[in-house]
């Protein structure tokens, strides 16, 4: 009976209400430790909004789903989203596979999808669709941000360590292509592609010594990360070799590392405590004054995900989807890495990374002789894009 | 590779070797003693390394190590005395069931306690370095874990060979009917087993810590290797669980130095599958005891009555009306649930009536589902492409079944598992046809099937009518030829039934009826990745089996619908929502050891 009454209550209540609902769906329990922090930058942001009066005079409302870590659970649950709980935007996904599965069901529902994390080229390009829009700079973005510093090692004998899945293969392929053009006579001497989660460390340190390379590219990340570093440095894989990986400067990969930090390997990443832009100062204050805790990476991209659509709707001036994917496309708006732009291109947002180098101070990692790599310069001209696009 | 890369690689196997070992004893012992599949171990080895790494901080890392391994030894004699030791009645399996609640449990239960972050635990004190062999740098620590594999293996030889506890534990891994007979106190020694087989999974996280970070996904990573090196050793045998730590972890280690570091997505799967079809038993593994009294406390299937049929068909009429009364989202879920009932039915036709218990099934609604799908993106029309990724699934279980009824038990388990393993990383790595890791996308059905609704009236018509035929199947006489083979194989051969003929055929009949499962998911997710046949999705379906019963006939599909139902409820409304399913099945292992489709029968 109780029961029953609650979900009396609760169908009153929504059909009441009369909030503009965000469908989020993310694999908070397969990627807790980015995913958590993402969680609470969304509910900063979406108190900011509803504090501010909401958006066309209603509330915003988060509704948060776990997608089960598959493409399978994902899509029936943004089918849920969108069926029963009606939502007016889809947004979130993690995983590559994940973020294209969702991404191909808004098409086919046309149903605005901001996809906020997933790194892959495919989403915005081979297999870009009207209603999708991606936040995060791209595998290729994050790895053209690295290409100067390759170039400027002026190496020629290249190792590559790498996850074997969709984003490592990406990394590896967009790593070698630009730097064969920078740099003609480079040779890639070694590539080693664990399982993601499973590397076997020691032996992969072994084999890539055994090519006995000038410097190694890695799109290593999270446990596999941690291993590799721990090994190199116990076996002196890195003893007069650069190193430069993706991701390694996120605080949710490098703060694990604490005094294994590898000293001067070049990263993109977020120096969360040196960014002292007024925009990245408010944000930052107002994220520690809320949670007691420092913004990760994955509280940026929910933060922004969250003002991303709450600006969209108010250009729009309406949740029409057709309105709003309009709206979306060139979208300005500001982050807390500075102002970014929402391609209509190829609807990929302008948002950069932190390229730099890592350093140990005091038994813990960070960033050094870092500079912000703004996205826009790092994508490839709409023309070129369009190619990209055929489908469309 | 020069010699002295050679000579590391090898010592990088050895202590690999050695890590794997640990865990896989541990799980070798409680097999052997207790017959429990333990799903559970890897989460108990990830307790270990969680537990490690926060005293470490507390007490320092060398007594931080055994402390945690005889903390974990202790959740291991809780786990047996309140919930193990309540269901050893149980049917087989059950248990199986049992701990993988267990796994949601204990995962959620370190998130809850450690946090999201992964934590990495300090070196060794006095083995932080490297020394130099052959002009390469390599870690000390290593060459400690290369001789703690060896100590351990002395340590149970010395304890299963020279105490009483060890004659007990051999006494009743032989035959537990005639250890039970001379008055051996079994409850005492299952217990024993147990703690020691969990002490041994939290020692071998512990000794970790130095070399990998403690992360909430260790503990399925772990149980797979596991399972891979007991049975390559063969069930039971410490010293076979040895040997083949030893090939694993040396295969491993030289395909990387070798430069094959893609084949270490499968390679452990490859060797099981080689291994168990030259030696079905394992490599120093022996053939069990014939079990007595077989099937004697199953109760025979019983072909239907007249109420029950007409209660059947009362439910299919209500499931056709069903779009005409509720909401968009709830046809969705339907048809999942249709999907899935039929998968879980395949599945039961194979574990139930047919004996055969498979660990890989997600294989044949795997390649349903991409042979429907490569179809579908070729523009042949659904009904073409439906059919067709059910006969590709037919046809790989034609292949994988021929090996896998010519081994029995838990070694056919696992050699469908291995081909299972081996179909997904063909799916994950052969990019150009299956779309690599990203699968394929824009497989929707078009045309008359285009709606939610036309699309969940075939699945109910395809789902519907494949369940059917698989439950008329069991009462004809090639059902009862398979279940006189599952009963006593002997004596159907003896009366002239071709045992391995049949199971062969229902072994590809249960892929047809997957597969098409498998190809109907794809339509309606409109994409597919390799978790379509990921071995998540082969303990999905064995859970579902479970849950429904597996001497029952309707079992399955009642489990299909209550774990879906489950996990689109719990995952919409709670946090700890892995967990609450945990709880969920342990509740229902306890309550209902038979199953559901049994409280249907209790009630008729």
């Amino acid at each position: 009976m109780r029961i029953l009454a609650i979900l009396l209550l609760g169908f009153a209540c929504s059909a009441n209400s009369q909030t503009i609902k965000i469908g989020e769906l993310n694999s908070y329990k397969v990627f807790p430790s980015f995913l958590e922090p993402y969680r609470k930058g969304m509910d900063l942001a979406l108190e900011e909004i509803n504090n501010g009066g909401g958006v066309l005079g209603r509330k915003l409302e988060l509704v948060v789903r776990d997608d089960g870590g598959n493409p399978g659970d994902a899509v029936r649950v943004a089918e849920e989203l969108v069926s029963r709980e009606r939502v007016d935007v889809l947004m979130g996904t993690f995983a590559s596979h994940i973020g294209l599965a969702v991404s191909n069901l808004a098409g086919q529902r046309k149903v605005l999808f901001v996809a906020s994390e997933p790194l892959t080229d495919k989403i915005v390009w081979e297999n870009g669709n009207r209603y999708t829009f991606r936040l995060r700079p791209s595998t290729y973005m994050q790895t053209a941000m690295l290409i100067p510093e390759a170039v400027k090692l002026a190496k020629k004998r290249w190792a590559i360590v790498y996850p074997n899945y969709e984003y490592g293969q990406s990394a590896t392929e967009s790593f070698k292509k630009l730097l064969k053009k920078a740099q003609p006579d480079v040779e890639f001497v070694a590539e080693q592609a664990p399982p993601l989660g499973k590397i076997d460390a020691g032996a992969v340190v072994q084999a890539l010594a055994d090519a006995k390379p000038d410097a190694i590219f890695s799109s290593l990340f999270a446990a596999d990360l941690q291993k590799f570093v721990r090994e190199g440095n116990t076996r002196g894989l890195f003893r007069d070799r650069p190193v430069l990986n993706l991701l390694a400067g996120e605080p949710e990969y490098l703060d694990t590392l604490k005094d294994e930090t590898p000293e001067g390997w070049w990263v993109t990443g977020y120096p969360w405590s040196e960014i002292q832009t007024p925009e990245h100062k408010a944000f930052r204050e107002a994220y520690q004054k809320r949670w007691q805790d420092y913004p990760r990476q994955g509280s940026v991209v929910g933060y922004t995900a969250v003002h991303a659509v709450a600006a969209a709707i108010r250009k729009a001036k309406s949740t029409d989807t057709e309105k709003l994917v309009e709206a979306m496309k060139g979208l300005r708006m500001p982050s807390p890495f500075g102002p970014i732009v929402w391609r209509a291109a190829d609807h990929q947002s302008t948002m950069g990374a932190y390229v730099g180098q890592l350093s140990r101070k005091g038994g813990q990692g960070t960033m050094v002789n870092w500079r912000f790599a703004d996205g826009a310069t790092f994508l490839p001209t709409p023309d070129e894009v369009k190619a990209l696009r055929k489908a469309q | 590779m020069s010699w002295s890369s050679v000579l590391i690689q090898f010592l990088n196997g050895l202590a690999s070797a050695s890590s794997l070992f640990l865990i896989a004893a541990g799980l070798s012992l409680i097999f052997g003693v207790s017959r429990i599949v333990n799903f559970a171990h890897g989460s108990l080895y990830m307790l270990g390394l969680y537990t490690a790494v926060w005293l470490s901080d507390r007490v320092g890392f060398w007594l931080a190590v055994p402390l945690a391994a005889a903390g974990v030894g202790l959740v291991g004699i809780f786990i047996e005395l309140f919930l193990l030791r309540k269901i050893y009645r149980a049917p087989e399996l059950l248990q199986l069931l049992a701990t993988f609640a267990l796994v949601l449990i204990i995962k959620d239960a370190a998130l809850w306690l450690w946090g999201p972050e992964d934590l990495l635990g300090p070196r060794a004190p006095g083995l932080r370095g490297a020394v130099e062999l052959g002009g390469i740098q390599f870690p000390q620590y290593d060459l400690f874990l290369i001789a703690v594999g060896p100590l351990v293996l002395g340590f149970l030889y010395f304890l299963l060979k020279k105490t009483r506890f060890g004659i007990l534990v051999r006494a009743a891994s032989e035959d537990r009917e005639i250890a039970a007979a001379l008055g051996v106190n079994q409850r005492l020694l299952f217990t024993g087993v147990f703690a020691l087989g969990a002490l041994l999974a939290g020692l071998g996280g512990a000794l970790q810590i130095p070399r990998e970070p403690a992360s909430l996904a260790v503990d399925l990573t772990v149980i797979a290797d596991a399972f891979v090196v007991v049975v390559v050793g063969g069930l039971g045998s410490i010293p076979g669980a040895f040997l083949a730590a030893l090939l694993i972890g040396e295969v491993k280690s030289f395909c990387i130095g070798l430069g094959f570091s893609k084949a270490t997505l499968v390679i452990e799967f490859v060797v099981m599958a080689v291994v168990l079809i030259v030696r079905p038993w394992g490599l120093l593994g022996r053939p069990a005891a014939p079990a007595r009294a077989p099937g004697g406390s199953e109760l025979a299937l019983q072909a239907p009555g007249r109420r029950p049929l007409a209660a059947g068909f009362a439910l299919l009429a209500a499931l056709a009306l069903a779009p005409l009364a509720v909401s968009g989202y709830t046809v969705i879920l339907l048809t999942d649930i249709l999907i899935f009932a039929l998968f879980a039915a395949s599945l039961h036709f194979l574990i139930g009536p047919a004996g055969l218990y498979s660990f890989g099934h997600a294989a044949y609604f795997g390649l349903g589902a991409y042979g429907a799908g490569l179809l579908a993106l070729q523009k042949v029309p659904l009904e073409g492409a439906l059919a067709a990724g059910a006969l590709l699934a037919g046809a790989g279980a034609l292949v994988f079944g021929w090996f896998c009824v010519r081994l029995s038990g838990v070694y056919s388990a696992m050699l469908t598992l291995a081909f299972a393993q081996i179909a997904w990383s063909a799916a994950f790595q052969w990019d150009a046809v299956t779309g690599g890791s990203n699968g394929l996308v824009g497989v929707w059905p078009g045309g008359l099937f285009a709606s939610k609704t036309a699309f969940y009236w075939l699945a109910l018509a395809v789902c519907a009518a494949l369940i059917l035929a698989a439950w008329r199947a069991v009462f004809s006489p090639f059902g009862y030829a398979l279940r006189a083979g599952r009963d006593s194989p002997l004596r159907a051969d003896a009366i002239g039934i071709d045992v391995r003929g049949r199971q062969w055929l229902a072994f590809t009949a249960a892929g047809i009826a997957a597969g098409a499962a498998g190809a109907l998911y794809a339509f309606s997710k409109g994409s597919i990745a390799p978790e379509t046949m990921s071995i998540q999705r082969s303990v999905d379906g064995l859970v579902m089996v479970l849950l429904g019963g597996i001497q029952t006939l309707t079992g399955p599909v009642w489990g299909a619908a209550l774990f879906t139902w489950l996990q689109d409820a719990a995952a919409r409304s709670i946090d700890y929502w892995r967990a609450g399913i945990g709880v969920v099945i342990l509740a229902l292992v306890l309550a209902l050891p038979n199953g559901l489709g049994a409280l249907a029968r209790a009630r008729r």
